[in-house]
């Protein structure tokens, strides 16, 4: 087991230094000049130099890459040119809204997911199976931006339950949770598609096994063997594709976000392009670019505790 | 011969639909799709605009097909364009093993880490929005996935009797993977193409809707949409029908691709 968490944590610590080059890179080391993206082609050359010299654009690029991995480590994340203050600044204040709808959505995929994979595999073959798989066959096919436009449609501007989008704050926690009905059906909906073909799927594989049959045999209520004895052991496949689609989650928030005008990291992310504010939008990246990589290496050591066969194999 | 499934059959047909229309509009649309009309905007449906008009009075059917060719164009180059590097390094990793294999790998698992959105937002702040940036972001994250497939399928077909015959023969591995490796692997790449341009087609819609991707005046279901949404109180119809030609072109590439998966590998059609 310690032999296994080593060389998956070497193997995490060695992805996230990678990804950290390649976001430093790209934002970097292309061609061009971030001081010239920021201020325009039309800046006096004294504010280039300027903005030059307060980026340390004039440093060497190894002392600016590891400048910027040693005070990111001890939470200085340089500062915001739009808005005038530190980047950790403006992360803290919309962390809880993009986190809130993330986790938020993931428990709604979960709870859709699974009961629809489980009761499409309990109907194997019949109608209720092919609807429920074509319904979710669709679902992979809907822009989660255009089933956000669709449901505000509908809720929004016919039916006028629910605003179509802001964020009014939690002084409000009524008004606030119904801003947040819409974004978090729309991200989980999608997403619940796809988990639930794989429940499905995996759920099926399961019942074809002996001691499911020996479940049966013994009389056990159909509900019971499919929660009980089913469920647990369809877990593996199911794991994998919950921790991707955490992932895919994190950064549909970005999407999602933009269409309901929500005050979190995926709307700042866009405000910092339309303002050019390079430091903030490569905090950003790399911030999303942790969460997928370390949303991965959660799932890997997740398999070992539900299958520990897995280890031997890994 | 065992009858076609039915989601080759009907992915066939979406995708014949979308391809057809797509190259249709190279040559013909109903009107200019970029053609601004102020006074005929918000038009109903009519015998002249069969969808009607949108804001600024230009010819829905028009932009709708415009955009098609222009999804099916990004789609085309990106998984093209990202599926040949991606093959390539994974035959490259398959044939050579060893620490080149470790690396490409190791450089697959990196790319996983990159969603298309996250390298898409990199590239417009850097180099301001474009649809240029959008194709490369989407081509890039195609890299590890075809790597993967590409050195997973050739793998075992390096194990195969005939090509230890053409190794003991005194081929090298060059001429054995232009020979016997990728004519054999071709039909699992094929496969996840036909997937993954349904991926990069929703992956176009959404950069377009957010404005990372097709910049005015070029159409795009995704730019539509983003017009559509300012406008939901006045036009609500506006906000349907892009998204009802993303659908689908999405569905029809992905069920063509599960079919074609099905024919090819009646193995995994079994168990799904």
């Amino acid at each position: 087991m310690s032999y296994f968490l080593f060389r998956r944590t070497v193997g995490f610590i060695a992805t996230l230094i990678a990804v950290s080059i390649v976001v430093f890179a790209v934002m970097n080391v292309l061609p061009g000049d971030p001081a010239l993206t920021i201020l325009g082609l039309d800046a006096t050359d004294d504010a280039l130099a300027a903005l030059r010299e307060d980026l340390g654009l004039n440093d060497p690029v190894l002392a600016r890459y590891f400048g910027w991995v040693g005070s990111a480590l001890v939470g200085d994340l340089g500062l915001s040119h739009s808005f005038r203050v530190p980047v950790s600044e403006l992360i803290t204040e919309r962390l809880p809204m993009t986190i809130s709808l993330a986790v938020a959505g993931m428990i709604v995929t979960l709870v859709i997911a699974l009961g629809v994979g489980i009761y499409a595999a309990s109907r194997h073959g019949k109608p209720g199976d092919w609807v429920t798989m074509f319904l979710s066959q669709l679902g992979i096919a809907v822009p989660a931006f255009w089933l956000s436009i669709l449901l505000v449609l509908l809720f929004a501007v016919k039916l006028r339950w629910l605003p179509p989008g802001g964020f009014p704050g939690w002084s409000d926690p009524i008004a606030a949770i119904r801003s947040l009905v819409l974004p978090t059906v729309a991200l989980a909906l999608v997403q619940s598609a796809v988990l639930a073909r794989v429940t499905r799927s995996s759920a099926l594989e399961v019942t074809r096994q002996d001691f499911t049959r020996t479940a049966r045999a013994s009389g056990l209520s159909q509900r019971r063997i499919l929660w009980r004895h089913v469920l647990p052991n369809a877990l593996v496949p199911i794991v994998t594709i919950v921790g991707m689609q955490f992932a895919a989650l994190v950064t549909g928030t970005i999407v999602i976000e933009n269409v309901f005008y929500l005050p979190g990291l995926g709307r700042l992310i866009f405000q910092s392009i339309a303002n050019r504010d390079l430091p903030t939008v490569q905090a950003l990246v790399m911030l999303f670019a942790v969460i997928v990589v370390t949303a991965n290496f959660i799932v890997d050591l997740l398999y070992v505790l539900i299958d520990p066969r897995l280890k031997a194999r890994a | 011969m065992r009858p076609l499934p039915a989601n080759f059959i009907i992915g066939a047909v979406l995708v014949g639909l979308v391809v057809g229309v797509a190259a249709l509009s190279l040559i013909w649309t109903p009107h200019d799709p970029t053609t601004l009309n102020i006074r005929g905007k918000f038009g109903d449906p009519s015998a002249l605009n069969w969808l009607g008009t949108d804001q600024l009075g230009r010819d829905i059917v028009s932009q709708l097909m415009a955009a098609a060719r222009n999804s099916m164009t990004v789609a085309l180059v990106a998984v093209l364009l990202g599926g040949s590097i991606g093959v390539a390094l994974g035959l490259l990793a398959s044939a050579v093993g060893g620490w080149v294999e470790d690396i490409v790998m190791r450089l697959a698992d990196l790319g996983f880490a990159f969603p298309a959105l996250l390298f898409a937002i990199m590239l417009a702040a850097v180099f301001g929005p474009s649809l240029t940036n959008a194709v490369l972001a989407i081509a890039f994250i195609n890299i590890p996935i075809f790597a993967r497939v590409a050195r997973a399928s050739a793998n075992q077909i390096w194990t195969r009797e005939y090509v230890l015959a053409a190794r003991a023969a005194g081929m090298n591995k060059l001429a054995i993977t232009g020979d016997h490796i990728l004519p054999n692997i071709a039909a699992a790449v094929i496969v996840q193409a036909t997937i993954e341009f349904a991926v990069a087609i929703l992956a176009e819609a959404a950069l377009s809707y957010l404005g990372l991707g097709a910049q005015p005046p070029a159409s795009s279901w995704g730019r539509m949409l983003s017009e559509a949404q300012t406008l939901m109180y006045l036009a609500p119809d506006l906000a349907i029908y892009p998204g009802l030609c993303i659908v689908i072109a999405v569905l029809g590439f992905g069920l063509l691709g599960d079919g074609l998966r099905d024919i090819t590998d009646p193995r995994l059609a079994r168990t799904r």
